[in-house]
């Protein structure tokens, strides 16, 4: 059964700019799916789509099996969203947004409460429950909005960025979170972000959507094999004057004492090593250059990987 | 089940439009309780005795009628105006809009608030009105069931706005250019019988006229208007402006991209 599925959906706006181009998607139930592209790439609208905030202007989308528009009500029980931007009553408390969600979805007050408590509590909220919502910090509203959205207990959670601007223990706990549900309550979840160490660390599927299509669409294992170089930053025991030619391995320096070596998948660090201690340069620490997915992601926007994970001319550069 | 579960998301849109008005009454109750007060002294009892017995009743005893009416009118629409357009600007009405709540029932909720409003703004100063004179119902039916429609009618008008304002400015357009001079030339203070009759005659153009002489017959049984007519045409525009309101919400008119 798949949680959601687009069938050659489109969106053109007022105006003629075109956000969506034919989109198909499946993601299938209980899966931690992520949803990447740069701005403007049509994350948002494919979402305000499917939670009927945006009209489509052609093509298909269902919420197990649910048409959002045809079979509304059905459809919009099993679907839970967490919008990129805080869409609260600024004036009511914690308690009241989280209570009145859950009564828009035909859940009495009083069955409503018990599931309020349990999300309030596990959000780290239970204590501010009768805070007026636009007192909280941002992160406390972030967590308002995932607590919003999962009170009537839907099937299928849509997060927008929803760790945006969020320091990085909470969005650790964050993670643990929505790990939890995922795993636990059986809750599919598709999540946008922007910290692609996000996405590599949640979701087994990712699709990568840009000016309106999706350009990959597999499992995040899949889409990092696919990778066939490694950057390195390494810290050197001594300065060097200028930057070592070492050979098959192409390297940077980047001050005196840094430079940046890049290695293939059938290259391995030994050599690399053991080539730079031919050329005197001694090195005394290491680290990625950054995250694995990330880099991956900005060579397939610049169409800089071909099927194989060699890099080719950039288009958009060109 | 699914009527069950429509009319727990109406109670909780009720109560939370309800809670709103409440919860600021220095804005929205009170105001118009200083304000007819200050009708009654100035129109009724500093002017009023000047000016003598209109349609055979003192002067204060006819305009009450129409200072309730007016304070119901204006506070049945300013409330789901602001409320809906707060609601927009806000972005919390994207709550209701994913949720499965039937578009008749956010429509019937954001109604009952304004409704809510307009009957206890006009509870409030039919109270303010009885320090200055004793009033005697001829009709209860009428006069409720008038300022019940009225309000409703008034409710519709304010979310067709609410609907259409992109920005504050728009909130207050329409009340201030369009509801302002038709409720003050709908007979609120005076009769038409006394106009020339180009101006009676084009005062039966305006609506807020049968509203308020519907509401002043209830009351105390005279009216420039015959009754029948003034329900037919509130029921009429209750129709009209229902079902457009319904046809903006199922569209997404200044909702939906």
């Amino acid at each position: 059964m798949h949680a959601l599925s687009l069938r050659k959906l489109s969106k053109t706006f007022k105006g003629g700019v075109v956000a969506l181009r034919d989109i198909d998607l499946d993601v299938e139930e209980g899966d931690f799916f992520g949803l990447l592209g740069p701005n403007g790439a049509g994350k948002s609208t494919l979402i305000g789509i499917v939670c009927t905030l945006i009209t489509r202007s052609s093509g298909e989308a269902e919420v197990f099996g649910y048409d959002i528009e045809k079979q509304a009500w059905q459809a919009k029980c099993l679907l839970g969203v967490v919008p990129q931007e805080f869409n609260f009553n600024g004036f009511e408390t914690v308690e009241q947004i989280v209570l009145n969600q859950a009564c828009y979805y035909g859940i009495r007050r009083r069955e409503a409460k018990w599931s309020c408590e349990r999300y309030l509590r596990e959000l780290g909220l239970w204590e501010k429950r009768r805070a007026v919502s636009r007192t909280l910090s941002g992160g406390m509203k972030r967590r308002l909005m995932i607590a919003r959205a999962l009170v009537h207990k839907p099937r299928l959670l849509i997060l927008d960025e929803p760790t945006a601007g969020v320091d990085i223990e909470l969005r650790r706990s964050m993670w643990r979170f929505l790990e939890r549900i995922n795993r636990e309550d059986g809750v599919t979840i598709i999540l946008t972000t922007h910290y692609l160490e996000e996405a590599e660390s949640l979701c087994r599927n990712i699709a990568i959507i840009d000016e309106g299509r999706i350009i990959e669409n597999t499992s995040t294992e899949a889409l990092l094999t696919r990778l066939n170089t490694h950057a390195f930053i390494l810290d050197l025991a001594s300065p060097i004057a200028r930057t070592p030619d070492i050979p098959d391995f192409p390297i940077k320096r980047l001050s005196d004492s840094r430079i940046e070596a890049e290695i293939r998948r059938d290259q391995s660090l030994t050599d690399l090593f053991a080539k730079l201690a031919e050329a005197g340069v001694r090195v005394s620490s290491m680290k990625n250059k950054a995250n694995r997915l990330e880099e991956l992601f900005i060579r397939l926007l610049d169409n800089k990987l071909d099927d194989e994970g060699r890099q080719t001319v950039s288009a958009r550069g060109a | 089940m699914y009527w069950e579960r429509s009319l727990v998301a109406l109670a909780t849109i009720a109560r939370k439009e309800t809670t709103r008005y409440l919860r600021i009454w220095m804005q929205t109750l009170l105001p118009p309780a200083i304000t007819m007060a200050l009708y009654f002294v100035i129109f009724g009892n500093l002017i009023g005795p000047r000016i003598g017995p209109m349609d055979g009743y003192s002067y204060i005893d006819f305009i009450v009628p129409g200072i309730i009416m007016m304070a119901v009118i204006t506070n049945s629409y300013s409330n789901v105006v602001s409320s809906f357009f707060g609601a927009k600007f806000q972005r919390h009405v994207e709550e209701l809009m994913v949720s499965p709540t039937p578009n008749a029932i956010i429509l019937l909720g954001y109604v009952s608030g304004g409704v809510g409003r307009g009957l206890l703004t006009g509870f409030i100063v039919t109270i303010v009105s009885l320090m200055f004179t004793s009033l005697q119902i001829h009709s209860l039916f009428i006069t409720c069931s008038v300022v019940l429609l009225t309000s409703i009618l008034f409710s519709l008008g304010g979310f067709i706005n609410g609907v259409f304002a992109r920005k504050f400015d728009d909130v207050a357009i329409v009340p201030t250019f369009i509801l302002t001079p038709l409720t003050y030339l709908g007979g609120v203070f005076y009769s038409i019988s006394l106009l020339p009759d180009f101006w009676q005659v084009a005062s039966l153009a305006n609506p807020v006229l049968y509203m308020v002489n519907a509401f002043r017959y209830g009351i105390l049984g005279a009216a420039d208007i015959n009754i029948w007519v003034a329900y037919a045409l509130i029921l009429l525009f209750i129709a009209i402006l229902g079902s457009f309101s319904l046809h903006l919400l199922n569209r997404g008119v200044g909702l939906r991209s």
